[in-house]
């Protein structure tokens, strides 16, 4: 970067030399010297201010759609406002942050979101791992496979949790219907805890697993290839290789698609939303899959509540921050134990 | 997250990708697949395929059909008056347009604000450079869920719900676009020709013009595809500026199916179909660059 702003400064000042060559050689015309300066006056401006024009938008844009909903919301986080009439605004402190940690469903969601983000996460990152690996070999149509693999994430989340919901269905579901012809009986998916829980990560797991897939696939094929050749040279077989060369090598990558789908579990809220979508914004009849997602739905855009819909999603943020310091922390010591 | 996204540059371009990938080619090192991968993968392609199948089957058959035991496998004559049922009840067609336009749009601001901010930070000098850099990246961090109470009362008060400029403006512009175009323009750019293009006396709206824009056109396509897809599928800030019968998006219009507006199964699954379709379709056209681009996304970022 040094280096760029380094061999950047130069035409700015041949330019503002060039008028002063011509200036020495020629005789001054007023008029033309006027014009001269005039336009490397403007080139000066140009050169210094541009810059700031062109990473302009995404910064307005973001003050006005990003940082400052932040902070209003922390603002109405202290508020009482219902949905009916947003623009009353009653102070009441810290009350929605404290009715949140007495409300039993603040709980429940929490620990579903914490559940469901464990069961999906981990099987879609372990798997597309493997998936990388094969397809990391030299194959045929290796790039059907890897669009094929891909095409769930060009699916919608409504789109691919109706389709699930009707697969899953207790009744004349299809996944039901399969395990019935080896003889297990028929599970209702919708109303267990584990299986509807289960069933929500399955449409997770089959969304991103494809993309997780490639992303691991590129960070393989970025591995230099010397390192398995030493590493055969001295007797490795292809599992302590994948073992011992292809996941090292692969850490910084995991790591982000760690954070990066720790984050998306996070947030959940469309599959639970649409996986009993009769059943209202609650997850299911006894909250058995509602998410914090979900929960602040309710509150903001079923119960009203905005000022607590408000509090939840500032909860939602801090519980974001300590995932991103405990990453810190962790490549921290990561890096210092190499 | 921030320090992994900004130590991966400095250590990308001594081992580029496509080089790596050439020379292990020569030397054959790249071991061939075995029969047992070609089993996995396809094991895979069909649990990745078969679901989309399925929409096709049963929004080619009837509800009553759907409520039998064994689940139709094949497909059955109703398709198209599902569809049709579908696109006029479920109001999937204005959905299907109003989606066309908020993702084209969507797409567009976004293709052309990251790539003048992506090139400002990969090729220009200026004062908070770097400060201003990290914040991009910092606001990756704020999830969407902190901004939907506030952007609610404005479009409440602007009376903007079930406006398409509602869901367009808040993101019109993603750090993500700003930070894939600066790694792409950092290496695919050669700093001497803006040098040269200064010295010709060339304003920075030339340069944009007639440098950067043909240099950046491969990842300009990619991030433009990526974005649209992730238009076309967002949900969650939708489904509040929105409504079903006013002037849904697709995934609003989906919303309003899985949450009971139409109670025929059959209808629904045609919905889906018909929600997904374009995006399966850019998928068969340009399957290849979309991989490509995640995949270039993923070595850079």
């Amino acid at each position: 970067m040094s280096t760029t702003s380094g061999t950047a400064a130069p035409p700015a000042g041949q330019g503002g030399a060039a008028p002063r060559r011509a200036a020495s050689a020629a005789p001054l015309d007023p008029r033309e010297q006027r014009r001269r300066t005039w336009r490397s006056r403007r080139h000066h401006w140009d050169v210094k201010w541009s810059p700031y024009a062109f990473v302009a938008p995404f910064f307005l844009f973001f003050a006005a759609f990003g940082l400052f909903p932040l902070l209003y919301t922390g603002w109405s986080a202290l508020h009482r406002v219902e949905l009916t009439d947003p623009t009353h605004m009653e102070w009441v402190g810290m009350r929605n942050f404290s009715r949140l940690w007495e409300d039993e469903f603040f709980w429940n969601a929490l620990q579903n979101t914490f559940t469901i983000g464990l069961i999906s996460t981990v099987p879609q990152l372990l798997m597309a791992l493997g998936l990388a690996h094969l397809l990391n070999y030299r194959l045929r149509g290796s790039m059907f496979f890897r669009v094929a693999i891909l095409t769930p994430y060009a699916t919608s989340v409504a789109a691919a949790t109706l389709v699930f919901v009707l697969l899953f269905g207790r009744d004349y579901g299809m996944i039901n219907w399969a395990l019935g012809s080896i003889g297990i009986d028929k599970i209702d998916w919708q109303n267990g805890t584990w299986t509807s829980q289960f069933a929500v990560s399955t449409i997770v797991i089959w969304r991103w697993t494809g993309y997780n897939a490639l992303i691991y696939l590129a960070a393989m094929q970025a591995v230099p290839h010397d390192l398995y050749e030493s590493a055969s040279l001295d007797g490795a077989s292809r599992w302590q290789q994948f073992i011992h060369v292809t996941i090292p090598s692969l850490r910084p990558t995991i790591l982000f698609t760690v954070v990066v789908s720790t984050i998306g579990a996070t947030q959940l809220f469309g599959e639970p939303l649409l996986f009993n979508g009769s059943a209202g914004a609650t997850g299911g009849g006894d909250h058995q899959f509602q998410t914090l997602g979900l929960y602040l739905y309710e509150q903001g855009w079923v119960n009203l509540h905005l000022g607590r819909a408000s509090a939840i999603a500032w909860t939602m943020f801090l519980i974001l921050l300590l995932i991103a310091a405990a990453n810190w922390l962790f490549q921290r010591r990561l890096r210092k134990s190499q | 997250m921030t320090a992994t996204v900004s130590s991966r540059p400095a250590s990308a371009p001594p081992a580029p990708p496509p080089a790596g990938r050439k020379g292990r080619n020569r030397a054959g090192r790249q071991l061939h697949g075995g029969k047992i991968t070609y089993a996995v993968l396809i094991l895979f392609t069909i649990g990745s395929l078969f679901p989309l199948v399925w929409t096709a089957i049963a929004a080619s058959r009837t509800n009553t059909r759907l409520a039998e035991t064994p689940p139709p496998f094949w497909f059955g004559g109703n398709l198209f008056h599902n569809l049709d049922v579908a696109w006029n009840d479920a109001n999937m067609g204005a959905a299907l347009l109003n989606t066309a336009v908020v993702a084209g749009t969507i797409s567009a601001g976004t293709v052309l604000f990251s790539t003048i901010a992506g090139f400002a930070f990969a090729k220009l000098r200026f004062r908070f450079k770097n400060l201003l850099l990290m914040l991009t990246i910092g606001t990756m961090m704020v999830p969407p869920q902190l901004s939907v109470v506030p952007l609610y009362m404005v479009v409440a008060k602007l009376e903007w719900t079930d406006q398409l400029q509602a869901v367009i403006l808040p993101t019109l512009v993603t750090a993500f676009g700003v930070f894939f175009m600066r790694q792409y323009l950092s290496q695919a750019l050669p700093t001497e020709l803006i040098e040269a293009a200064r010295v010709d006396g060339a304003s920075s709206l030339r340069i944009i013009w007639h440098v950067v824009f043909p240099a950046a056109r491969p990842a300009m396509a990619v991030l433009g595809m990526l974005t649209f897809v992730q238009a076309w599928n967002d949900f969650f800030w939708p489904i509040i500026a929105l409504t079903q019968t006013g002037n849904p998006t697709v995934q609003v219009a989906l919303n309003g199916l899985g949450r009971g507006y139409v109670p025929d199964q059959s209808v629904i699954m045609a919905g889906a179909l018909l929600g997904t379709l374009p995006l399966l379709i850019a998928f068969v056209l340009f399957g290849k660059q979309i991989v490509g681009g995640i995949m270039q996304g993923a070595v850079k970022g």
